[in-house]
């Protein structure tokens, strides 16, 4: 978890991150969210965000419609499904095309501004897509429904043994959902990781950095920093194609509230409260956010009854009823609370107090050079 | 990321020590038991675990606020607990009393948001993790199909809740998927003469339709029998779930020369369009020479309840509803009466049947194993649970019983008294041959 950089360093924590990845559905056992689905949704969305972050961690652009690229990712997937087959590499690689083709579209216009300016018109093209999916372009989405692959289905690829079995993505032979489907997202999400990696320490990503500290320098120097912006919102669109078409891989359902508004933010709430601009925070801000949609809205007062048991009744009782505002239906409510801690005191997100920490635990020594740095990258 | 590293220094134990704290103060214990059993989630211990996945958030809260209650009233009763309910009336003597199979029922609940993906999610969570043998509920079609579909896939029944659509159980129905509400087709077959007795057969109607699968299928349905009358479709609007405002879509209502304003609408969208027609004053107008009318097809009494004053004299159909006279209805009114201090709404009723239906049948087959549970509630035969002599049947996993048409009442006698009942269509009337509506059962999935 250094941020001193050196290419063994970046070895060790990549082989670090690829085994905790891998081994996920053991250590999180303990804690109630070792089940396949939502593993599934920890590594998908860890890499939707961890490909937000490559935007708005490095550029500090901040995208308000990432959804609309999840959702193009995600329709796409189910039409390749629908049309070629359940195999799911030509969904990944359509999905991502796709997904990237419409990034550039929309960054091309949008990025002619920057600030609050870029941020609505990415959050007016996602909205405009999500209500495209919504209603109009019905018959290629099926609105509200969702789309999904029926067996009356061309699957050009594996129409032979069609009629049979269930609709669910096989990669030659397995089935994509369960612990197999989660080891598929491992992977791809270690295959993102890497490339993210890479990005943050080539000089394409210092490029990146540059454009946030300050474009107006960047422009005098004699560089354009407009092919850069570009390049990162399409890889950035790209990363959330990708996670779209997982979505897709792991339960072939392709709804439109993918796209709405609240999904975009969502993504942007995982990476700052993780830490915008570090490589690890937004996984870590994905995970948590899923974590509280899934477990801790299902908590319900008869979970909560038997949690505060030990206490004498008159006790339990007002405790109960207070923790139910907070699970359950509360479950934003929480979060909320959390959120609001984290950015009052860790601006930088969990990843600054994890580096807190680690200065705490290390005692007199000096934060070095290099992690001073980082918090304050992190704090801007 | 990895818990201890080595070697051990003060650092490490200290992480060590605190992650171990928040998994040993973390309830939720990780219990895989997906795989050791001749099907999915077979229970092993004393308990068996139902998933009630129902609209916490969203434009159906209010009804899946009320099936959660009548889910855990229908445990309670099944556990033994309180007075019984319709398990006194139920025309099947197979249950105790004293739980399921030998099993205490306990449950596990999820907030289906009435969004598919939320739904799924959720469901998934059930079965996957807290091991529910079955998943019901759901109070829209597009959530209710969604996870019927899911449950097929991974081999546990879904008992349907609130979902009206014809699809559930005609072109999307699946093997692993039972439906007890009505469905669309059913509305038509019993809404149409009473339309016809009450407004003629010389009408033009103008359709307001929320745009997914329950919407084009009401839709679809109350073209067919109106037109069947003689009645003229002047347009069919489609609006988005959830809007809220719906004053763009009735404005041109007026101008459109129809007659009759048929709502495709339901929770909160109805009764946001329903106030808004009646404001916009559609119900005093004379069109064509006859009053003009406005007709809500799918009814509830917590859509009368928010529309108020409004749905006074307005028809619609019901599956069922609390002031009924037989002794399954009464017994069930008094008991969630008992239980909450109001009248149960019909998505309360059909939630309450359908988790009774589940343990009957799981019971009279002596496992939970979905082939075999399934095969006991084909073409069950049933009555004393509310509608009358009611059909499960083994074609299209679907109930076929008497359907209600309701009217907002004149004069109501309190908060709870908002609708009436004009007729009760005979279950012959509302059948249809299961061929009509398409689809394919498929097989049974046991999930292993």
């Amino acid at each position: 978890m250094s941020a001193r950089t050196s290419p063994a360093r970046d070895l060790v924590y990549f082989v670090i991150f690829a085994a905790a990845v891998l081994t996920m559905p053991v250590w999180l056992a303990p804690i109630g969210a070792g089940y396949p689905d939502l593993l599934q949704k920890f590594a998908i969305y860890g890499l939707f965000a961890t490909g937000f972050n490559l935007l708005f961690g490095l550029t500090g652009y901040l995208s308000f419609g990432h959804a609309a690229f999840l959702g193009v990712g995600s329709y796409t997937a189910v039409w390749s499904f629908k049309l070629l087959g359940m195999n799911p590499i030509p969904a990944v690689i359509l999905a991502v095309v796709a997904a990237g083709i419409f990034a550039l579209a929309i960054g091309f216009v949008s990025l002619r501004r920057s600030g609050i300016y870029f941020s609505i018109l990415t959050l007016a093209f996602a909205q405009m897509s999500y209500n495209l999916a919504y209603s109009v372009l019905t018959p290629i989405t099926n609105g509200e429904t969702g789309l999904r692959v029926l067996r009356s289905d061309p699957r050009i690829f594996d129409a032979a043994d069609g009629a049979e079995g269930a609709l669910v993505s096989t990669l030659f032979g397995i089935e994509m959902n369960g612990y197999a489907g989660f080891y598929f997202c491992a992977v791809i999400l270690i295959a993102g990781f890497f490339i993210a990696q890479r990005i943050f320490r080539s000089p394409f990503g210092i490029m990146l950095r540059a454009v946030k500290s300050n474009q107006n320098r960047m422009t005098y120097t004699g560089l354009n920093p407009r092919p850069y912006t570009l390049a990162a919102f399409v890889i950035s669109g790209m990363y959330a194609g990708l996670a779209g078409s997982l979505l897709c891989i792991t339960d072939p359902l392709a709804g439109a509230e993918r796209m709405q508004w609240t999904a975009s933010g969502e993504v942007v709430l995982m990476t700052i409260l993780g830490g915008a601009g570090t490589l690890l925070g937004p996984l870590l801000g994905a995970g948590l956010i899923k974590y509280f949609e899934n477990i801790f809205s299902a908590f319900n007062e008869q979970t909560l009854h038997s949690i505060f048991s030990f206490l004498p009744d008159f006790l339990e009782t007002p405790v109960v009823g207070l923790m139910s505002l907070f699970v359950g239906e509360g479950w934003q409510l929480t979060l909320g609370v959390l959120f609001m801690i984290i950015v009052i005191f860790l601006p930088g997100g969990i990843m600054e107090g994890v580096s807190r920490l680690g200065r705490l635990f290390k005692g007199s020594d000096k934060p070095s050079a290099a992690d001073k740095g980082r918090v304050e990258a992190a704090a801007e | 990321m990895t818990i201890i590293r080595k070697p051990l220094n003060r650092r490490s134990i200290l992480r060590a020590g605190a992650l171990g704290g928040v998994a040993l103060a973390t309830p939720t214990i990780f219990t895989s038991r997906a795989w050791s059993a001749g099907y999915l989630n077979e229970p092993t211990g004393s308990t068996v675990t139902f998933g009630f996945n129902v609209p916490q958030s969203g434009p159906y809260a209010d009804e899946g606020a009320d099936e959660l209650r009548a889910y855990q009233l229908a445990v309670k009763h099944l556990n033994g607990e309180g007075d019984g309910g319709m398990l006194n009336t139920f025309s099947s003597k197979a249950l105790q009393g004293n739980g399921v199979n030998g099993k205490k029922v306990v449950f596990v609940t999820g907030d289906t948001q009435t969004k598919s993906d939320a739904a799924r999610a959720s469901a998934k969570r059930m079965i996957e993790k807290d091991g529910a043998i079955m998943i019901t509920g759901g109070s829209s079609s597009g959530v209710a199909i969604a996870v019927q579909s899911l449950c097929q896939e991974a081999g546990v029944i879904f008992m349907a809740g609130l979902t009206h659509s014809n699809d559930t159980t005609g072109k999307d129905k699946r093997a692993n998927g039972f439906r007890h509400f009505f469905n669309t087709e059913m509305t038509g077959a019993a809404l149409a003469p009473v339309l016809k007795n009450v407004m003629g057969a010389d009408r033009r109607a103008y359709h307001l339709t929320a745009d997914y699968t329950w919407g084009w299928s009401q839709e679809e349905s109350i073209k067919k029998y109106t037109g069947e009358l003689g009645w003229e479709t002047v347009a069919a609007v489609r609006t988005p779930l959830g809007a809220g405002d719906f004053s763009q879509y009735i404005t041109p209502v007026l101008n459109s020369g129809a007659d009759v304003l048929v709502l495709n609408h339901y929770g909160k969208d109805m009764v946001n369009s329903l106030t808004q027609a009646v404001q916009f004053g559609l119900r005093d107008k004379q069109v064509n020479g006859k009053n003009f009318e406005i007709v809500v097809p799918l009814y509830s009494e917590l859509m009368a309840q928010g529309a108020g004053e409004n749905v006074k004299g307005i028809l619609g159909s019901s599956g069922w509803d609390w002031k009924l006279t037989d002794a399954g209805t009464q017994a069930f009114t008094k008991s969630f009466g008992q239980e909450y201090g109001f009248p149960p709404s019909q998505a309360a009723h059909t939630c309450y049947v359908q988790a009774l239906l589940y343990a009957d049948a799981a019971q009279r087959a002596g496992t939970f194993m979905p082939s075999e549970l399934g095969k006991a509630l084909e073409g069950f035969e049933f009555d004393g649970l509310g509608n009358g002599p009611t059909l499960y049947r083994a074609a299209d996993h679907q109930c076929f019983k008497d359907v209600l048409v309701v009217k907002g009442k004149e004069n109501p006698s309190s908060q709870y008294d908002l609708l009436e009942v004009v007729e009760v269509t005979p279950r012959a009337q509302v059948e249809y041959p299961a061929e009509l509506l398409g689809g394919e059962l498929g097989p049974y999935n046991n999930g292993v």
